[in-house]
């Protein structure tokens, strides 16, 4: 075997060859997650400057800075860089690349031209949207006919951009499905997998599976476009609701490709810093396929009021119920693994705990609008608004932030300033809940979303947001810049500064190229803290 | 610690590809331009609520000579075949629980 050369050769940092080319064309999962991470970072502070522009619009009654069809040029542009080159590619692109193999213990991902195929395919979905903002898109993220049909700004261009990123997700969904069933290390069963690599894999069911729903309706909503056919114009014999059908089939179980690696995250991070074994591994490993398997049930609940059956809609009312068992599993287990640990309140597990605690209120607020009667009076405002950003930031953001905190060390082989991290956090947590905790009470006063003016009896709630999102903005700011110093001025990573068992810290920081030196035997699954494990620390 | 080293990797995979001759392969060719013929044909007559049943059906007889015998998919273990069935379920989803909504529209 070729091991032996391996072992003698001495160890050299993935980071350290220089040049852009060595970056771009590098088919190392590291490099590849790490170039995934700096698109998807800089996608997340583009995307949020636009949404500090609509909040500021949005700080009194009246035009202040920008008019209305501009408005939806920036709530258009927000959600569709948030959505499709944020939180989708998100998480499972570049954490996943970067730790699936390292938790496995494999020394790549299973297809490595095919995984720097898929980050090319990114840059180039991203470059068409670029080009589309010659004339930009105001139909919202979510193109709904018959106004995506009419409108005259550029929906074809930015559509086409999304479906070409669609193809960069389905890609990759392969890649890790095959790694996972190929790659393990000897010793590595299914049920001594890490849960961030159970999260990965069905996340990776989703992108492969109901990706191509959303890729053949973008295309149809394109073909009507350019040829005039009849597909969603009722004039035509079309159905305009068929194109929501179509989009949610996609688009809810996005939704969970969204948050599914967060909640991997946090299951890496809570039992490291609460000296604890993860309370239920199983049920943790298996709640997270059967949110995979019930997101391709729930779809319609985001039409209930669009004209929809009304069978249809007790139906789907019925099934979105369902997702709350996995869901809750999960909080539980969580929380199980918290009580009576010992716990340390590093920066990366602040924001464990904001995931637990404002995707808790996430979720329950999306039982109201799965609740049939409810939903009609909170359709379309800010209550749903608020729901999908605790879900959204609370969730996937906080797992987000978390992670990038917690692997630091191991990405960069630097350390940050820890203290500065948790003003950071401090920031973002509370300047979040003062953006978002306002707007759940604008909702039920009736505030439509999407909407450039309100009437002045909205004005002092629309102001507290504003200035929330402002808090918000600033911490992430801090937090960024606390980040890039950390990247120069930070003092060097040890190999393993939690004491975790995890196979990803039990490498150098950065890892080499290839790795492990030798592959590993694994005996056991990542989570043995406490009583079982006198040798830790 | 969870895990130690070994000097040796492992490798569990005793698969062996299936060998399938050339002659498959032009057999599912004729068969395609058969069907595609068949389909031709077919266009020419009217089967009333039927014409998309037959259209469909004989789409996914092709389709199933193309994976089974040109992919492969006839020779390859349990894991792949959960992997092609999979969406044919989701599909059929896509399809029901749409339909749930189509066909039960209150007309206006
Ligand atoms: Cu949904």
């Amino acid at each position: 075997m070729a091991n032996h050369t391996i072992a003698e050769t001495l160890y050299v940092p993935y980071l350290d060859e220089k040049g852009i080319l060595s970056w771009l064309l590098s088919t190392d999962h590291k490099r590849i997650g790490i170039m995934y991470l700096i698109s998807i970072s800089t996608s997340f502070l583009i995307a949020g400057i636009s949404s500090l522009l609509m909040r500021l619009e949005l700080i009194a009654p009246g035009k202040t800075i920008v008019d209305a069809h501009q408005y939806n040029v920036l709530f258009t542009f927000h959600g569709t860089v948030m959505v499709f080159f944020f939180i989708v590619p998100g998480l499972a692109a570049s954490l996943g690349n970067f730790l699936i193999p390292l938790m496995i213990g494999a020394r790549d991902v299973a297809f490595p031209k095919l995984n720097l195929g898929s980050y090319w395919l990114y840059l180039l979905g991203a470059t068409i949207l670029l080009i589309s903002l010659l004339k930009p898109a105001d139909t919202g993220w979510t193109f709904y006919t018959p106004y995506s049909i009419k409108t005259g700004t550029d929906v074809i261009l930015l559509t086409t951009g999304i479906f070409i990123l669609g193809m960069s997700s389905i890609l990759t969904g392969l890649n890790f499905i095959v790694t996972i069933h190929k790659l393990r290390a000897p010793g590595m069963t299914w049920h001594r997998l890490n849960l961030f690599v159970w999260a990965s894999y069905a996340t990776a069911i989703l992108q492969l599976l109901a990706t191509p729903v959303v890729g053949i309706t973008l295309l149809l909503l394109i073909m009507e476009r350019v040829f005039g056919i009849g597909f969603f114009d009722p004039a035509k014999g079309g159905d305009p609701i068929l194109f929501q059908n179509f989009f949610w089939f996609y688009s809810h179980p996005a939704v969970y490709i969204m948050i599914l690696p967060a909640f991997g995250v946090i299951s890496e991070i809570i039992p490291v810093f609460s000296r604890k074994p993860i309370f239920g591994y199983k049920a943790m490993a298996y709640s997270l396929l059967a949110i995979a398997l019930i997101s391709f049930l729930v779809w319609a609940h985001h039409m209930f009021v669009s004209g929809m059956s009304e069978v249809a809609a007790t139906i789907f009312s019925f099934l979105t119920m369902l997702v709350a068992i996995p869901t809750a599993i999960k909080v539980f287990n969580w929380t199980a693994t918290l009580y009576k640990g010992s716990i340390q309140l590093h920066s990366a597990m602040l924001y464990a705990l904001s995931l637990i605690f404002l995707f808790t209120i996430g979720g329950l607020t999306g039982v109201f609008l799965g609740s049939l009667a409810v939903d009609v009076h909170l359709h379309d405002t800010y209550f749903v608004v608020a729901h999908m950003h605790y879900v959204m930031i609370g969730g996937t953001v906080m797992g987000f932030f978390g992670a990038l905190h917690f692997w630091y060390p191991k990405m960069f082989g630097k350390m940050f300033n820890e203290k500065v991290a948790k003003v950071a956090w401090a920031l973002i947590f509370i300047g979040f809940n003062v953006t978002f905790f306002p707007q759940f009470i604008l909702g039920t006063l009736g505030m439509p979303r999407r909407y450039a003016d309100y009437p002045p009896e909205f004005h002092s709630l629309h102001e507290l947001s504003t200035i929330g999102s402002l808090i918000l903005g600033i911490g992430v700011f801090i937090m960024t810049v606390n980040l890039l110093r950390g990247l120069t001025n930070g003092e060097k990573a040890p190999e393993n500064p939690y004491n975790s068992v995890s196979l990803e810290w039990q490498v150098p920081s950065p890892p080499p190229h290839e790795n492990f030196e030798k592959i590993p035997v694994v005996t056991d699954y990542p989570y043995v803290y406490g009583k079982k494990n006198t040798q830790e620390g | 610690m969870a895990t130690k080293t070994h000097s040796e990797e492992h490798h569990h995979d005793h698969e062996e590809p299936h060998i399938v001759g050339n002659s498959v392969y032009i057999i599912v060719w004729v068969a395609l331009m058969i069907l595609t013929g068949i389909t031709v044909w077919v266009a020419r007559h009217n089967f009333g609520v039927f014409n998309i049943v037959v259209a469909l059906g004989i789409a996914s007889i092709k389709a199933s000579i193309v994976a089974l015998f040109f992919m492969h998919l006839k020779y390859e273990d349990k894991l792949t075949w959960t992997f092609a069935l999979y969406p044919l379920f989701l599909l059929a989803l896509l399809i029901g629980l749409t339909a749930s909504d189509v066909f039960y529209r209150l007309s206006p």
